[in-house]
């Protein structure tokens, strides 16, 4: 598999691998694959936009540079903006490989950084010298006005020209609280919703905050995603929880939504409108409760969106799929290609899930 | 002025989510003003710093921004700042406007550079920042609780007034714009409204006609108040959002 160096959110020669709920694999153009939907099916997507992320800046104690990626947040609420959860990279950009990059100066909590227009303060470590936790000097309207201008989205070393927001910001882009793109995501234009609307295929979105994807750093990678606030709106919840009823397929858009609808799934026994934070992984020993299909990006195996789709198909299936992606040249990463999978119907999941229990509540939970 | 309010009015306002460009002066200043007053949450953007913070200091709760809508490198920062702000966003207003020439020129007598830079205020700005928006917009209208842009239009853009060519003809695209989007969006439920609001006493008026008096012109609050009911208008009954609203309710059947 070769990794997608442009960003261009639909290219026009985009591939689709699908993985049928007999394990079958067939090829076909990306921008076909509202085809591979039937009236009925509820897609479910992740509407948050990418925040600016990367904050270039100083660490004050010692004067030395210091690029800071926001990483986590203990909610989506829009006044809840002065702290944030960061992983500190030492000087340089998103040229050099994280995994190449210099490491920060030595941080401790009291520490002061000076990131453009924004004022920081550390807090306290969170269980590794590079992962911190940050409270921002202001008003949550400075705090907002100084990531919007200062802020880059964050990337990596694959993508040489620098990414501006309408790269990473998908055309259904709502609250601005992803670190990186729920970039499976790219596959949806107007067209597109329109096209799903004529086929008798309904659409609602979740919001969620998807986190970053990479460190540089073995032990912190091992630790990713990280815990990801996410919010149902009443009307997604509602539409869910019809469609589960009815036994109507549910397709998510991406692994976010996979992450959102599983935790509140497996932690409330339905599909609840509201607030939490999904804190679980996903993987070939979770028990899918709501999502039937994903539609996601081609992922390589060991990584943790990799696991995710274990979730959806075995262990043979997805190997045969991986040969698939790897022989015909799939193009990997943010920009590249995609995979539809429709997990096996098993009677013993019809029978034993919740699937005509619906209801929902909005009140507020984490997890 | 005294506007009295109806009982529905007023608590159809409350809550909404809303942004105004060119929101520190003439009739974008009278729509924070009255939005706020009507309990919307309200995001303004407008370029100068030091008169968005005056605005925002004297209408505690809006959130002032600073941007230029005609500029491609402000309307992703702007957009930021509405939908963090806010939370999302149930209504645009792109109301900042460019005269063209100041004083009013022929045609013929134009600066290509005057023409270009209404363009971009008054057609690409709206263009851009509803289309970085548009999510939002939709997203709000899945929720029941209704999208509308409202693009600030006038009689320039359907009458041929000598001297007016550089606004009428950004004032048409905009105008003609916002039936397309009107069109190909109503399956998303985001309704589209281009309104005149006539003749306003407002700096861009005393710019364009200089010794117009004053008390021949409507007042900017009298337009933004009919503005505001006639966005109120295009959005769903009030009944119709109790599931946007997150009113706690059981629905389905139990197993």
């Amino acid at each position: 598999m070769i990794a997608a160096t442009v960003p261009v959110q639909r290219p026009s020669d985009a591939r689709l691998l699908v993985v049928d709920a007999l394990g079958r694999i067939t090829h076909a153009r990306r921008a076909d694959f509202v085809e591979f939907l039937r009236r009925g099916d509820l897609v479910v997507a992740n509407d948050a936009a990418t925040l600016p992320a990367s904050l270039q800046g100083r660490h004050v104690p010692t004067g030395r540079e210091i690029e800071m990626r926001l990483a986590g947040r203990r909610s989506l609420a829009a006044d809840d903006v002065e702290e944030f959860s960061a992983v500190a990279f030492g000087a340089g950009d998103f040229h050099t490989p994280t995994e190449h990059r210099p490491l920060p100066p030595p941080i401790a909590p009291g520490d002061r950084l000076a990131l453009g227009p924004l004022r920081a303060t550390v807090t306290r470590l969170l269980g590794h010298p590079r992962l911190v936790s940050l409270h921002f000097d202001g008003s949550s309207d400075e705090i907002w006005a100084g990531l919007a201008r200062h802020g880059r989205p964050i990337q990596y070393a694959h993508m040489t020209t620098p990414l501006a927001l309408w790269d990473v910001w998908t055309v259904i882009a709502g609250p601005p609280v992803a670190f990186e793109p729920p970039s499976a995501g790219f596959v949806l234009d107007w067209h597109a919703l329109a096209a799903m609307r004529a086929r008798g295929v309904e659409f609602a979105t979740i919001t969620h905050a998807a986190g970053i994807s990479s460190t540089g750093d073995a032990e912190l990678d091992a630790r990713l995603p990280l815990d990801e606030p996410y919010d149902i709106p009443s009307s997604t919840a509602v539409a869910i929880g019809r469609a589960l009823a009815d036994q109507r397929r549910i397709v998510a858009i991406g692994t976010t939504v996979v992450r959102a609808l599983e935790h509140v799934a497996s932690t409330r026994g339905y599909v609840a409108s509201g607030s939490g934070v999904a804190t679980q992984r996903i993987d070939e020993t979770s028990r899918l409760r709501v999502v039937d299909v994903i539609l996601s990006g081609v992922h390589e195996p060991g990584t943790t969106h990799h696991q995710l789709l274990r979730a959806f198909a075995a262990a043979d299936v997805l190997g045969q799929a991986d040969a698939s992606l790897a022989a015909r040249g799939y193009r990997t990463h943010e920009f590249g290609d995609s995979v539809l999978i429709e997990r096996p119907v098993l009677n013993e999941q019809i029978l034993s899930i919740p699937r005509t229990s619906v209801g929902f509540q909005s009140d507020r939970w984490c997890a | 002025m005294d506007f009295t309010k109806s009982k529905v009015g007023m608590n159809r306002a409350q809550g909404l989510r809303v942004a105004v460009t060119g929101g520190t002066s003439g009739l974008g200043l009278a729509l924070v003003r009255e939005l706020r007053a009507r309990g919307a949450r309200v995001a303004f953007v407008a370029r100068g710093r030091e008169r968005v913070g005056r605005v925002a200091g004297e209408a505690p709760g809006t959130h002032g921004i600073v941007g230029d809508v005609s500029a491609k490198t402000d309307i992703y920062p702007i957009a930021v700042q509405i939908l963090g702000e806010l939370g999302g966003l149930d209504v645009l207003i792109n109301n900042a406007s460019d005269l063209g020439p100041a004083p009013l020129r022929l045609l013929a007598d134009t600066d290509c550079e005057d023409l270009e830079r209404a363009l971009d205020t008054n057609v690409v700005g709206p263009f851009r920042l509803t289309k970085a928006l548009l999510g939002a917009l939709t997203a709000s209208a899945r929720e029941g609780r209704g999208a509308v842009v409202l693009n600030i239009s006038s009689d320039a853009a359907v009458n041929a007034y000598p001297t007016w060519g550089v606004y009428s003809a950004s004032k048409a695209a905009l105008r003609h714009m916002s039936a397309i989007w009107g069109e190909e969006l109503a399956g998303e439920a985001v309704r589209f409204l281009s309104i005149d609001p006539g003749d306003m006493d407002t700096p861009l008026h005393a710019l364009a006609v200089p010794d117009a008096d004053p008390s021949t012109l409507k007042r900017p609050e009298v337009a933004a108040h009919e503005l505001i009911e006639a966005i109120l208008a295009a959005l769903p009954p009030a009944d119709s959002i109790a599931v946007g609203a997150g009113s706690p309710a059981a629905v389905g059947e139990p197993s």
